[in-house]
């Protein structure tokens, strides 16, 4: 596939995508669209983005071979993105340092953020605590005390984390919050979004900021393994770790591109997190139109995941038009083989993954098996798991 | 001429102004939506409008989050909702009925099918949160084909560019947001509302109401100074949260009552 040029000016990409908003959000999309436009035009907007992920974040983060675990597994070389080596411990903050240069340059005073693992909640307290705003993360109650100890990181980075208890008090809640504080303090407030889904430009934007991740792999695949992978496996939610890896590969077409969704209990069981590959419906929630997990009276359904960073009933529009077009494929992961996958790469690499990016993880062991040893798998490591060992202890029935 | 032009018609010959009651179908229990609406008009309402309970009402406060909640978990739906309207529709003729949502619902169900089937079940107006000015044409065009009014949102945010374009697919009257901000408690500024209400009407041709906040007679009557209707909400689902079970509809008709007689107030000083 030749690289593309979307989304159009009204955030589509084909059918997908859009400005679905209460006419009362529309000017300050409209704001946040020009100032971001303006910005990536600008040289040393782009120069200071740059600087902050190298002095600040630690990039570029390197792509390691993980030889003892592809060597027992006895298939295809897997090889890991390193995300989990940021600042902040996953790909988040790269999104985050971008919108809040955005947000200094449009000269908001206060950001506000929602949060389902907490990651995203995490990043944002610390840019904010980085370039001195105000700071609100609004988290689904239910979220709050699967997440205790990102919750008291963000509160000592100096956020205030707000409990959600609408809905399925859980990420999709937190950001239905998160816009009515938005529409109400739009003068002064910024809202960063964690993920490329959301209204136009959000989408958009996010994916170029995290599109770092995969430039770096483009350079860093040529330079130290002479040529670029026969696969990239990366776990989506809304997608932004996915698309950021996915998207500098778009015109190599001999490189396949897996998103792997969260099958939670099981597709067949309906407690999953999978719209793209249980084939859900495309409807409209968030602001644009995409697959999604909903009741035949269009009302959102319940998702679940064990990683809370996954537990969303969409996905970004770009991923919808991946699927169709054909360009990239997508698979969902259980709970149980992506705790399988943690505990494999605990064990034979020394690495301990997020849930999230354990999905990815196991998808990677599944395939590497049906290939020969001179392939090269290329798994993004969205971040680590220190947060989860509160989950992964529970799932073993270890009490702390 | 559909309900809701004769309607304004009506009252503008009358020198009156539009008093707009919006309730939750379905809260707070289906069986009572019907009695409701017909109780709304006898104290005195010229429009209904009828939220579609929705999972993620992203536009709403906390109190028609809440009023969603729980028509939800008594299982009522867009489908339960045009039901709710046919059945009103047996006996009143006349009331214009506004459906008022989001949009996914509506995608659900398909847009062409959904235009016509609240056309059949005798709705007048739609107003859907999320189909913002720039995804709305297509739909707008379905809603035309039956005979619907396409309902649309402006806010203090809205630059006046929009309210030109806003016009090719308005019809009815056009919602004006009083506030930044959700749906329920504020304060307002009436000096501000008043004078956007002034340009946007002479831009748009449209009759124009205005929501959000409003929570009494007096502040009705300081907005239908300037208004050719007020619309309230909250207020009225607040009311229906704090009855015990069977005095709803006495509660309802004395607040709607008391809203009439507050824009009535206005005509009369004039």
């Amino acid at each position: 596939m030749q690289p593309y040029d979307l989304p159009d000016e009204r955030g589509h990409f084909g059918i997908y995508g859009g400005i679905f908003v209460a006419e009362t959000l529309i000017s300050a999309l409209e704001e946040l669209k020009d100032a971001y436009l303006a910005a990536w035009r600008d040289p040393a907007f782009v120069a200071e983005f740059e600087h902050e992920l190298k002095h600040y974040v630690g990039r570029p983060s390197p792509i390691y071979h993980a030889r003892r675990l592809s060597e027992k597994l006895g298939g295809a070389k897997i090889l890991l993105k390193r995300e989990d080596l940021n600042h902040t411990g996953s790909h988040k903050v790269n999104n985050c340092i971008g919108q809040a240069l955005l947000a200094k340059r449009m000269g908001k005073p206060r950001v506000i953020a929602e949060t389902g693992a907490g990651q995203h909640g995490v990043a944002a307290a610390t840019v904010a605590a980085r370039y001195g705003f105000e700071c609100v993360v609004y988290m689904g109650s239910e979220d709050i005390k699967r997440q205790a100890a990102n919750v008291y990181r963000m509160k000592l980075l100096g956020a205030t984390v707000v409990p959600v208890e609408s809905g399925s008090k859980t990420l999709k809640d937190a950001m239905n919050e998160a816009m009515r504080d938005w529409v109400t303090n739009v003068s002064d407030t910024f809202y960063i979004i964690g993920t490329v889904a959301g209204p136009h430009p959000y989408p958009m934007l996010v994916r170029d900021f995290q599109t770092i991740i995969g430039k770096e792999c483009v350079m860093q695949m040529t330079e130290t393994f002479g040529r670029q992978p026969d696969a990239i496996i990366a776990c989506v939610g809304g997608g932004s770790n996915a698309l950021g890896i996915f998207h500098p590969y778009i015109p190599f077409e001999d490189t396949l591109l897996i998103g792997v969704e969260a099958a939670g209990e099981g597709i067949e069981t309906g407690r999953h997190a999978a719209p793209l590959t249980a084939n859900a419906k495309a409807g409209v929630l968030h602001g644009n139109r995409t697959y999604l997990l909903q009741d035949e009276n269009g009302q959102i359904i319940e998702t679940h995941s064990i990683s809370a960073g996954l537990d969303y009933p969409g996905v970004g529009p770009e991923h919808a038009w991946l699927k169709d077009s054909g360009r990239a494929e997508y698979v969902a992961v259980t709970d149980s083989e992506a705790l399988a996958a943690f505990h494999a790469f605990c064990r034979y690499e020394g690495i301990i993954p997020a849930l999230e990016s354990s999905h990815a993880l196991a998808h990677a062991m599944k395939i590497a098996l049906t290939m020969g040893r001179d392939k090269l798998l290329l798994v993004c490591l969205s971040g680590r798991g220190d947060k989860d060992m509160h989950t992964v202890a529970e799932q073993s029935g270890i009490k702390f | 001429m559909s309900r809701i032009k004769s309607t304004f018609t009506r009252l503008q010959t009358g020198q009156r102004k539009a008093l707009i009651p919006f309730i939750t179908a379905g809260f707070p229990r289906p069986e009572l939506t019907v009695p409701l609406m017909r109780a709304l008009v006898a104290a005195g309402a010229d429009i209904l409008e009828l939220g579609v309970p929705f999972s993620d009402p992203m536009a709403d406060g906390p109190t028609i989050q809440r009023s969603s909640e729980a028509a939800l978990a008594q299982g009522m739906s867009l489908k339960k909702t045009l039901e709710i309207t046919q059945e009103f529709r047996k006996t009143d003729a006349v009331t214009p009925v506004v459906l008022m949502g989001y949009a996914n619902p509506i995608e659900a169900m398909g847009q062409e099918t959904f235009a016509r089937a609240a056309a059949e079940a005798g709705v007048d107006g739609v107003l859907t949160v999320d189909y913002a000015l720039e995804e709305a044409a297509e739909f707008t065009a379905m809603l035309d084909n039956v005979g619907l009014d396409a309902i649309f949102l402006l806010a203090p945010t809205s630059k006046p560019e929009r309210w030109a374009e806003l016009q090719k697919l308005a019809r009815g009257y056009v919602y004006y947001v009083s506030v930044k901000g959700v749906t329920g408690k504020r304060e307002l500024d009436l000096a501000e509302i008043a004078a956007r209400v002034r340009a946007i009407r002479a831009v748009l041709k449209l009759p124009v109401g205005v929501g959000f906040g409003i929570r009494d007679a007096k502040t009705a009557a300081a907005i239908a100074e300037h208004a050719d209707a007020v619309i309230v909400g909250s207020r009225f689902i607040e009311e229906l949260e704090r009855s015990p079970s069977g005095e709803e509809l006495a509660r309802i008709s004395a607040l709607a009552g008391e809203l009439r007689r507050g824009l009535d107030g206005v005509t009369k000083n004039r």
